[in-house]
């Protein structure tokens, strides 16, 4: 079983003559660090949301001033609505980032595991089904971010939807049992999702030090109770007639 | 009977090597790329030799039977490696190694050879420091060291229980530098079948690729055959499953001298043998006899469990009888003791063929937390093997082969008495003598790979400056490789009833029982009668199934069986020439009253290098007169 | 004891392969794994079945040659051991046993439950050392390692190369062995030299061989050795560093 080694260090050099952000971004690694640095981002704005919509609890003008406020974000110093745009643009920017390195990763991780696969049931210690449902997770999210946008965004799929009426629109598309009981799936998935990557993403930035390595895991924990419970209340909240028109 | 020339230069013990440095012819640096040199095995000994002779640019090829060249048995080395560098201030020096070692090897090593070794001792622990072996570390950072197998300086380095895994992991990681460089060409999952001689000079070698079957001959200026010790010869050894005397062996069938077979290593602290199926016996770091007590019940027969058996019915015959050393005697001197004691009916356990090593004192004494960090790794395995827990219940031990010091016969160049073949490491016989000493197997395996044969193959090589090698088309090689397919052949149309396994197994037993701890004329004569019937059988009797164009272990395994059969009446034979006692060669015949071994400097102070004289046909004996200069010949005692 | 076996037969590499069933019977319990298989091969050695092919070699835990999937585990039940060292004591009379090989695109099969784990060496090839040719070291004392250093590194270094964590990762990576190869070196003063190089190009190589990782810590259970996790995060630190830092001035590639 002779080899000749070809020297393999010469095209590694090739390769890093291309700029150097795509060269990490070619790598499985900067695939991952890319994927935490946008998971943070995400993982940012879900908190932010949720604190936002959980004014509907403190009432309907609340919410709906909460709501006029950020398309007022930079009140008379830029146009209206254009922090609010720049917001969603690297939101979205970001997402894609996450989305695009996770399709990637785990088409190459597909392949890593060669065309005969394991025929025996493997038997997971460590692994969590937060960890390997990740894909799964991600698309249900993905899926749902889809609806949700155009329920309560958008308003085709919120028969009721009346723009820049936040809390009419969301008590209207909770009352519906089906609607409810969709975003409370949606929510455990992207718990489930948020579980696993909120302590991943450490590892994956190299973020690792016996100090603090318990309080990664509690972290994320805490974040996705957080996450799950704040989101979860506000359907429950609607169909137990706490939150009415 | 010739008598041989080691080519020890001349001058004072201390001036020989650098001496002799400066005498041997070199190689033109820009010349180096025109020779080619092929090493066979990857371990401590042929991965530093191949990393160090590519550094210095020479075109090598390194041939290895394993799947990765990080695989050879001087990865399972546990207790450290020996160097003077005095650290401890404890009165070490380059001397006193030098000392301990002629005297641990009982007189029978060559005395240049090992203040060679004990001189470049230092220059190991530099060299591995610096490719990052793990040594432990004391808090101030700088290197910590133990003492180790009955020396009486600290002077061994080690990494936690895996010295030999850390070593080879730096001489292999040397190595791929070298094979990703360029300088060295790598192959893996091959096995020597051959060593290829041409007008009496070492051509090249024949191989065997483990995967496909194929025959390959591969020529080269020069060969160094690093394939280690022929300890399982025994079956039971703790070497390795596919440790084999084959390529030297080969070597030898070619014209290279065997010497000293008889001297074998049996390790005293190993775990007793559980039953007939066990495949490999395996050895618990000799450090754990710094604490722990060696005892077996007064009374013969006792089988009650150890906690009841009281101290006064205990006996810690290492103590009582070396009160000096105790626990920490040499290991022929520990091991032969244990068999004294299992063969008069002390033994312990289920089969009564072990010792107890006891670490309730120490445990009392030093705290159980203590013996923990000092030996959690081998507890642990003591537990994973036998399923008793050695905090609470002593360990069971009892010696097994482990090492051995006979091997091919080298000159103070580590050349073979065939030219351009040379050995190192354990596969030669050089610097242990009768007995090894504790901790120094991985200062030889790298002492002769990175610091001594690179230089030494500098002078043989010089002559041959725009001589291309013998190509391989030569006939010289077609002939070894239809020889190495028709011997391959042969074995897959015997069609017997029983396995190579089988018969190695039943090899082993005689070999042990005749020619292990304890030798007398007429066991040896018996074992001489009876090994060439059990070969006639094997030969007639073996069964090979599958093919030879495949990846076939059985056809590995029967190969390597064939040559341990020759081995083994060669170690019989010289077992029995050799009148006296000496080290690991005990010779029930030649013992004090009190049981000890006695030498017979008068007429065995030499060394016995054994000729082929062609199939079925005894060995000649060659000497190799040893002289003392520096070293008085006394009588070991540990008392 | 007596198991019922269950075992991957392969002849080659392009070859379909199939499990096959065998009785194993009378086993001494004390037997290890590879006891037990070597006589299950004289069995069908004696009625001309060619025997399984699967390595090892030191059967004390340390080589890094043997490797199997038993029933659904790398190495089988027991934590923190090596197949050679696992004993049948920990099955029960009448247990049947699946056992396959590695699976990887990494690791091909090569007969039954032989695999090539070569791509372990192109990893250690594209940079896992220390470059100091023969005989240039300084004095072994004059660097001192903390030796908190030394302990993490020796314990990173533990690895046998076994296999096991590729074996295991849902996505056949080899995160733990080439992190654990790169701190081995990267935690040492004397690695100090080569450190993001080496990350850099240890990393690039196992990348063309091996999935990525995903945090599931299957790998660390796998471990015979048990090496941790934390030298994953390590590995990716660092590597990441080699991508931002002004090479040139810090002194590396």
């Amino acid at each position: 079983m002779a080899h000749t080694e070809v020297d393999k260090r010469d095209s590694v050099k090739a390769r890093r003559k291309r700029p150097f952000i795509i060269e990490f971004y070619s790598s499985d690694v900067g695939k991952k660090w890319a994927m935490a640095l946008s998971g943070i981002l995400l993982l940012g704005y879900l908190v932010a949301h949720l604190l936002g919509n959980l004014k509907v609890f403190l009432g309907p003008e609340n919410v709906d001033l909460y709501a006029e406020a950020l398309r007022d974000l930079g009140g008379e110093l830029v146009p209206r609505q254009s922090i609010l745009w720049l917001m969603r643009i690297g939101l979205l920017l970001a997402y894609s980032i996450h989305v695009h390195a996770a399709l990637s990763l785990w088409w190459r991780n597909r392949k890593a595991r060669g065309s005969v696969g394991y025929q025996t049931r493997t038997t997971y210690l460590a692994a969590t089904y937060a960890s390997r449902f990740m894909a799964y997770t991600g698309i249900t999210v993905f899926l749902f971010i889809l609806f949700h946008l155009s329920d309560l965004t958008w308003g085709p799929a919120n028969p009721d939807f009346v723009y820049g009426d936040v809390y009419a629109n969301i008590v209207a598309t909770f009352e519906r049992v089906p609607v409810a009981i969709l975003y409370i799936v949606a929510i455990l998935a992207l718990g489930a999702h948020v579980r696993h990557g909120a302590w991943s993403l450490f590892q994956s930035i190299g973020i690792n030090n016996a100090k603090f390595n318990k309080w990664r895991n509690k972290l994320a924990y805490g974040l996705t109770a957080f996450i799950v419970l704040g989101n979860i209340s506000i359907p429950l909240a609607v169909q137990f007639g706490i939150l009415k028109l | 009977m010739t008598t041989l020339d080691s080519k020890v230069p001349a001058g004072s013990i201390e001036d020989k090597w650098n001496n002799h440095k400066f005498s041997i012819r070199l190689v033109n640096p820009a010349n180096k790329r025109k020779y080619s040199i092929i090493v066979i095995g990857s371990g401590l000994a042929g991965a530093s030799a191949a990393a160090t002779l590519g550094e210095l640019g020479y075109n090598v090829k390194v041939i290895t039977y394993h799947d990765s060249p990080r695989r050879a048995h001087s990865i399972a080395a546990q207790g450290g490696i020996n160097a003077a560098k005095n650290y401890h201030n404890d009165g070490d020096s380059v001397y006193r190694l030098f000392y301990d070692t002629v005297k641990g090897g009982d007189y029978r090593s060559r005395e240049a050879n090992v203040y060679r070794l004990a001189e470049v001792s230092n220059h190991i622990i530099d060299q591995a420091t610096a490719q990052g072996v793990p040594f432990a570390r004391e808090y101030g950072g700088l290197l910590d060291n133990r003492s180790f197998g009955g020396a009486q300086v600290s002077r061994t380095f080690y990494a936690r229980g895996q010295t030999g895994q850390q070593l080879l992991l730096g001489a292999y990681q040397a190595l791929a530098k070298e094979i990703a460089k360029g300088s060295v060409e790598m192959i893996n999952r091959s096995e020597l079948l051959e060593v290829v001689t041409h007008e009496g000079q070492a051509a090249g070698v024949v191989v065997r690729d483990l995967i496909t079957g194929e025959v390959t001959a591969h020529s080269a200026h020069a060969v160094v055959l690093a394939t280690g010790g022929y300890s399982n010869v025994f079956f039971l050894s703790t070497n390795a499953m596919a440790c084999n005397t084959t390529a030297i062996w080969r070597a030898h069938r070619k014209g290279a001298h065997f010497a000293n077979p008889c001297y074998t290593q049996i390790h005293p602290t190993c775990i007793p043998q559980s039953d007939e199926s066990q495949s490999k016996l395996t050895l618990m770091s000799e450090s754990l006899r710094n604490d722990g007590r060696i005892w077996v019940p007064k009374t013969v027969g006792d089988n009650r469990p150890a906690g009841d058996i009281l101290e006064s019915e205990r006996d810690y015959y290492l103590e009582r009888i070396y009160p000096a050393f105790g626990n920490l005697v040499p290991r022929d001197v520990a091991s032969r003791n244990a068999k004294t004691q299992v063969d008069s009916g002390h033994g312990v356990g289920p089969l009564n063929n072990g010792v107890y090593l006891d670490f309730k004192h120490a445990i009392a004494r030093l705290g159980e937390d203590t013996i923990r960090e000092r030996y959690g790794n081998l507890f642990e395995m003591y537990e994973r093997i036998t399923d008793d827990n050695p905090y609470e219940t002593p360990m069971r031990i009892y010696p097994a082969p482990h090492y051995t010091m006979g091997g091919a016969w080298v000159d103070y160049n580590l050349m073979t008495s065939i030219p351009g073949l040379y050995a190192i490491g354990e596969a030669n016989f050089s610097d242990h003598g009768a007995n090894r000493l504790g901790a120094s197997a991985l200062m030889q395996g790298l002492a002769d790979g990175y610091f001594v044969l690179p230089y030494t193959i500098g002078d043989y090589l010089a002559d041959f400056l725009n001589v291309d090698p013998v190509p391989t088309d030569h006939d010289v090689f077609r002939q070894a490789i239809t020889q190495v397919q028709d011997r391959t052949a042969k074995f897959l149309a015997t069609k017997g009833t029983r396995s190579a396994d089988w018969f190695h197994r039943e090899l082993g037993k005689i070999m042990l029982a005749e020619c292990g701890m304890e030798r007398s004329r007429e066991g040896l004569e018996k074992a001489i009668r009876e090994i060439p019937h059990l070969r006639e059988e094997f030969e007639t009797d073996v069964k090979v199934l599958g093919t030879n164009e495949s990846f076939n272990q059985s056809l590995e395994r029967v190969g390597r069986v064939a040559d341990f059969f020759e081995l083994a009446e060669l170690m019989c034979r010289d077992a029995l020439d050799r009148e006296e006692s000496c080290g690991g060669h005990f010779r029930v015949e030649h013992q004090t009253e009190e049981g000890e071994a006695r030498r017979n400097d008068e007429d065995f102070t030499h060394v016995s290098a054994w000729a082929w004289n062609g199939p079925n046909q005894p060995q000649t004996k060659h000497k190799e007169q040893l002289v003392f200069e520096n070293v008085k010949l006394a009588t070991r005692s540990y008392k | 004891m007596d198991v019922i076996l269950s075992v991957w037969r392969q002849v080659g590499p392009d070859a379909e392969g199939e499990f096959v069933r065998y009785e194993a019977n009378d086993i001494p319990d004390h037997a290890s794994f590879l006891e037990m298989l070597d006589i299950v091969n004289e069995n069908l050695n004696t009625n001309n079945e060619e025997p399984i092919a699967f390595d090892h070699d030191c059967r004390e835990g340390i080589c890094g040659m043997c490797g199997m999937m038993i029933n659904g585990q790398a190495h089988g039940p027991q934590l923190g051991t090596a197949t050679c060292q696992l004993h049948m004591r920990k099955f029960k009379d009448g247990d049947t046993i699946r056992i396959e090989p590695w699976r990887a695109e990494g690791f091909p099969v090569v007969r039954d439950l032989t695999v090539d784990r070569s791509a372990f060496d192109r990893i250690i090839e594209a940079g896992g050392y220390i470059t100091v040719s023969t005989g240039s070291a300084p004095d072994a004392n004059l660097i001192p390692v903390p030796k908190l250093a030394a302990e993490a590194a020796m314990d990173a270094a533990a690895c046998i190369g076994c296999g096991a964590c590729v074996a295991a990762c849902p996505n056949s990576a080899a995160q733990l062995f080439t992190s654990a190869k790169v701190s081995h070196l990267n935690l040492l003063p004397q690695g100090q030299a080569e450190r993001f190089s080496r990350v850099a190009d240890m990393v690039d190589e196992m990348e063309k061989w091996f999935g990525a990782c995903s945090n599931h810590g299957e790998c660390e259970t796998a471990c015979p050795k048990s090496i941790s996790i934390d030298f994953i995060a390590l590995m990716n630190r660092d590597y990441i560093r080699s991508k931002f830092q002004q090479g040139r001035l810090a002194g590396q590639r």
